[in-house]
C-alpha cells in the first residue's frame, strides 16, 4: 500500500519545510502532500528518488532545482525557475510560473498549464537519453527558448495569443513547437521556422497527450492543431564572430 | 577576397646549428604544431608555425635548436606598436574579435612588485621557524560572530554557537578553477593529487568531474558556472565546497565558450552535452538577474546539499568591487573569490584580457576594508586569484585582506606550460591545454603531480620564513595587516586605497 504523508506548510520557513520533506522520501513515502504552501522556496531541491509531492498552495522560487527523480505537482502558481538546472522526474504546475521556467534543465518534464515569464525554457540542454520537456499551456513571454541547447520546448498558447518575441536567440540545439503561426519578426538571431511534419507530430502527440490528461484536457484537436516548429539555423551560432591573435 | 598584405613578419625563428644536429628527429616527434618536417636525410622548418612552446629545445639531445622572437623589426614606435598594428592586420583582414590565450599582456605596472615586506630587528625579535611553530593552517568559511557556551552540572563548557562548514586548508594556496576540457585529464589528475597530498583544495572549473577525479572528490571545489555543465546532485555532493562562478578576471562582463572540436568523448560525457557540440557559457546566470536573485541561487544549491558543504563565489574585480562583494557577501555564501584583471584563461577577447578590470592587490583591499565597514568580514573568507606568481605574492595578498589564494597559471608553470599562450589550439606540446591522446599521454600525472605539490611545499616553506622574519607566528595575525607591507613608488591615492603607508613612513 501506498505510504502517505501530509505536512503542514503554515507559517514554516522552508528549511525544516524541506528537511520535513527530504526526510518522509528518506523514510520511502511514497506521496507527500504539502499543504498550506505559501511561497516557500526550493521545495523538491536536489531530491531524488520517485515520490510525488503534492503542494497545495503557491510555490517558492528554484521548485525542484537539482531534483533528480520524484514528481512535483503544484495546485497553484509557482515563482521563479521551477525545474531549475533538473535532471529528471517531472514539475505539473497548475497555476502559471515565473521567469527562467526551466533553466539549464537537462532532463524530466515541467508543465505549466497556465502562462510562463520570461526567458521560459532558456540554455535546456540534452544528453545521450536526457531530454528535457516543457510544456506550457497558456502563453510565455519574451526570450522564450534563449540559449537552447537541446530538448522540446511546446507552447499550446490556450487562452489566447502568444507574447514572446526573440523567440530562440542563439538557440544551438533542440526544438520549440508553438502551436499556430509565429510571426517571422519574433525570432531572434540565430533561430529559424520550420512547418511541422508528421514525423515532428507523431513525436510530440505523446507529449500533447500527456500534458492534456495532467490537466483534463481534450487531446485529440490539440494533437491535430497547426504547429510552428522553430529550430537552430545553424548549431554554432557563434562560430563567426571571432579570430586568433 | 584576400587581403594585399602578404604573410606577416614572423612571430618567432627557430634555426638548427647543423653542426651540433645529428638529425634524431626527436623534434620533428615532439612538435604538435609542425615546425619541423623530413626532407630525406635533412630537416626542414617552418618558424611560422612556431609557438615558442619550447617542447623541442627541451628534448634536442644537443641543444641545437634555438629560437628567437620577432626576429624581423618593425620601424620602432612608441604610439604604433607591433601588438597595434598587428591586431589592424588581423581585423581589417577577417573583420572579428581577436581571440587570444592566457592572461593579460598588457604592459601595465604590477602592485605586488611595489609593496615591500616587513621583517624584525632590533625593536622586535623575529621568529625562528626551525624553533618555534608558524601556523599556516587556515579555514574558510563563516567565522560566528560571537560564541555562546552552556555550563554543563559537572562544571564542564559545551559550545552551543552553531557553527557552518568551513574548509580546512594546510597551506592558504588553493588550486583555482581550470575545467577538464580546457585541461587535460592528466593535468587534471596531477592538480587533484597535489591538492591531496599538500593538504589543500582544487577547483574543478566548469567542466563537470571526471570520474577520475572522484577518488580526490573530498579535495575538490566542484564550480556552478552560467552554462551549468556537467551539473547534477550527484556532483554537487562530491565537492567539498561548490563554487557560483559569476564572473572571470580574464573577462569580465563576458560569458564563454568551449568550441565543439574540444568537446571529446569524454569531454562530453562530464559536460554532459553531446560530443562536438559547442559548449556555451552565457555571459550572466540566467537565474541571476539582479542582487535579490543571487541569494536565492546560493540558497537553492545550499538546500539542495542539506547546508553541509560551504558555498563559494568568484567574481571578477571590476570598479564597484566592494559594492560587489558586500552584495554577494549579503547573499549568504561562505567565502568569495576574486579574480584580478590579470588573471588566466583558455581563450578571451584580446580587448577584454588587456583593458577590463582592475588589479587584485586593489580588489582584495577594497574588498576587506568594505566587509570591515559593513561588519560583514566574519561572514565570508576571500580568496585572491590571477597572477598569484610566486610566494611573496601571497603573503602580500594575506597582508592586504585576503584568506586564501588560488593559483592557475603559475600551477600550469609547474607542470611544464612555458606561457606560449596557444592553449586554444588544443595542441599543447606538453599535454596539458589538449585532449589529443598522444599529447595528453606526454603528461605523467605521478611526475607532474610531485612538481605542482613541490611547488606549493616550497611556496609554504617562503611564507613560513617570512613570516618569521616579521614576527608572525600565525597566519590570522597576517591576514589584513597592512602595517606589514610598505608601498614603494606609488602614487599616493592608490597607498589610500590599498590602505599602505609609503615605505619610510
Amino acid at each position: 500500500m501506498a505510504k502517505q504523508v501530509t505536512i503542514d506548510a503554515k507559517g514554516v520557513h522552508y528549511t525544516p519545510l524541506n528537511q520535513q520533506i527530504r526526510k518522509a522520501v528518506e523514510d520511502g513515502v511514497d506521496e507527500i502532500v504539502v499543504d498550506n504552501v505559501l511561497g516557500q522556496r526550493f521545495i523538491g531541491n536536489g531530491l531524488r528518488g520517485n515520490a510525488t509531492i503534492r503542494v497545495n498552495g503557491v510555490a517558492g522560487g528554484d521548485l525542484a532545482m537539482f531534483m533528480s527523480g520524484p514528481t512535483v505537482i503544484v495546485s497553484g502558481n509557482a515563482e521563479h525557475a521551477p525545474g531549475n538546472t533538473m535532471d529528471s522526474g517531472k514539475v505539473v504546475i497548475h497555476g502559471s510560473a515565473g521567469d527562467a521556467v526551466a533553466h539549464s534543465m537537462r532532463g524530466g518534464k515541467v508543465f505549466v498549464r497556465g502562462d510562463i515569464g520570461y526567458r521560459g525554457g532558456i540554455h535546456m540542454k540534452q544528453y545521450e537519453t536526457q531530454r528535457p520537456i516543457l510544456v506550457v499551456g497558456g502563453s510565455a513571454q519574451t526570450f522564450l527558448g534563449e540559449y537552447m541547447a537541446g530538448g522540446l520546448l511546446l507552447v499550446l498558447g490556450l487562452d489566447g495569443a502568444m507574447k514572446a518575441r526573440e523567440i530562440g536567440s542563439g538557440i544551438h540545439g533542440g526544438e520549440i513547437v508553438i502551436r499556430g503561426d509565429v510571426d517571422e519578426a519574433c525570432l531572434a538571431a540565430g533561430a529559424k521556422k520550420l512547418p511541422l511534419t508528421d514525423e515532428d507530430r507523431a513525436r510530440i502527440a505523446p507529449v500533447i497527450q500527456e500534458f492534456a490528461a495532467d490537466f483534463g484536457l481534450d487531446a485529440e484537436p490539440l494533437v491535430k492543431a497547426d504547429y510552428t516548429r522553430i529550430v537552430p539555423a545553424s548549431a554554432r551560432p557563434f562560430a563567426g564572430k571571432y579570430t586568433w591573435e | 577576397m584576400n587581403s594585399n598584405f602578404g604573410s606577416m613578419p614572423l612571430r618567432y625563428r627557430i634555426s638548427i646549428d647543423r653542426e651540433q644536429c645529428m638529425e634524431c628527429g626527436r623534434c620533428v616527434e615532439n612538435c604538435p604544431y609542425g615546425v619541423f618536417r623530413w626532407d630525406g636525410e635533412r630537416i626542414l622548418i617552418n618558424s611560422r608555425n612556431c609557438t615558442a612552446c619550447h617542447r623541442c629545445l627541451t628534448y634536442c639531445p644537443r641543444d641545437a635548436i634555438m629560437l628567437q622572437e620577432h626576429p624581423c623589426d618593425y620601424r620602432s614606435h612608441p604610439v604604433w606598436t607591433r601588438g597595434v598594428r598587428e591586431s589592424i592586420y588581423n581585423q581589417a583582414r577577417t573583420g572579428k574579435i581577436i581571440l587570444a590565450g592566457m592572461g593579460s599582456v598588457a604592459n601595465l605596472p604590477i602592485i605586488f612588485d611595489h609593496l615591500m615586506l616587513d621583517a624584525c630587528q632590533v625593536t622586535t625579535p623575529p621568529t625562528d621557524p626551525l624553533r618555534e611553530p608558524v601556523e599556516l593552517r587556515t579555514y574558510l568559511g563563516k567565522k560566528p560572530s560571537k560564541l555562546e557556551f552552556t555550563q554543563k552540572p559537572n562544571g564542564d563548557v559545551e559550545l552551543s554557537t552553531e557553527l557552518t562548514p568551513n574548509l580546512m586548508l594546510e597551506t592558504p594556496i588553493m588550486l583555482g578553477h581550470m575545467s577538464y576540457g580546457a585541461l587535460s585529464l592528466n593535468a587534471h589528475v596531477a592538480m587533484a593529487r597535489a591538492a591531496k597530498e599538500t593538504g589543500t583544495f582544487m577547483g574543478t572549473g566548469e567542466g563537470g568531474l571526471h570520474p577520475g577525479l572522484y577518488p580526490y572528490q573530498d579535495r575538490m571545489i566542484v564550480q556552478i558556472a552560467s552554462g551549468r555543465f556537467g551539473v547534477n546532485v550527484d556532483y554537487l555532493e562530491r565537492g567539498a565546497a561548490i563554487e557560483l562562478k559569476l564572473g572571470q578576471g580574464a573577462k569580465p562582463g563576458i560569458g564563454g565558450h568551449l568550441p565543439g572540436e574540444k568537446v571529446s568523448a569524454d569531454v562530453s560525457k562530464t559536460r554532459m552535452i553531446p560530443q562536438g557540440s559547442d559548449a556555451i557559457s552565457p555571459a550572466p546566470h540566467h537565474d541571476i538577474y539582479g542582487i535579490e536573485d543571487l541569494p536565492q541561487l546560493v540558497n537553492s544549491v545550499k538546500e539542495a546539499t542539506e547546508r553541509k558543504k560551504p558555498i563559494f563565489a568568484k567574481i571578477a574585480a571590476v570598479n564597484n568591487n566592494a559594492e560587489n562583494v558586500a552584495a554577494v557577501a549579503r547573499s549568504g555564501v561562505d567565502a568569495i573569490a576574486i579574480d584580478g584583471f590579470r588573471g588566466g584563461t583558455g581563450a578571451a577577447p584580446r580587448v577584454f584580457r588587456d583593458h577590463v578590470g582592475i588589479p587584485i592587490e586593489v580588489a582584495i583591499a577594497t574588498a576587506d576594508r568594505e566587509l570591515r565597514n559593513q561588519g560583514l568580514r566574519n561572514e565570508v573568507s576571500l580568496i585572491a586569484c590571477g597572477s598569484i606568481r610566486e610566494s611573496a605574492d601571497v603573503i602580500k595578498a594575506i597582508a592586504l585582506g585576503a584568506d586564501a589564494v588560488y593559483i592557475g597559471t603559475a600551477a600550469l608553470v609547474a607542470m611544464g606550460c612555458r606561457v606560449c599562450g596557444n592553449c586554444y589550439q588544443g595542441l599543447c606540446s606538453w599535454g596539458i591545454a589538449t585532449q589529443r591522446p598522444d599529447l595528453v599521454a606526454r603528461l605523467d600525472p605521478d611526475v607532474a603531480s610531485n612538481q605542482v605539490a613541490n611547488l606549493i611545499r616550497a611556496w609554504t616553506l617562503e611564507i613560513t620564513e617570512l613570516m618569521g622574519a616579521a614576527g608572525i607566528n600565525s597566519i590570522e595575525s597576517l591576514r589584513g595587516n597592512r602595517d606589514r607591507l610598505r608601498g614603494y613608488m606609488l602614487d599616493e591615492g592608490l597607498l589610500e586605497i590599498l590602505d599602505v603607508k609609503s615605505v619610510g613612513a
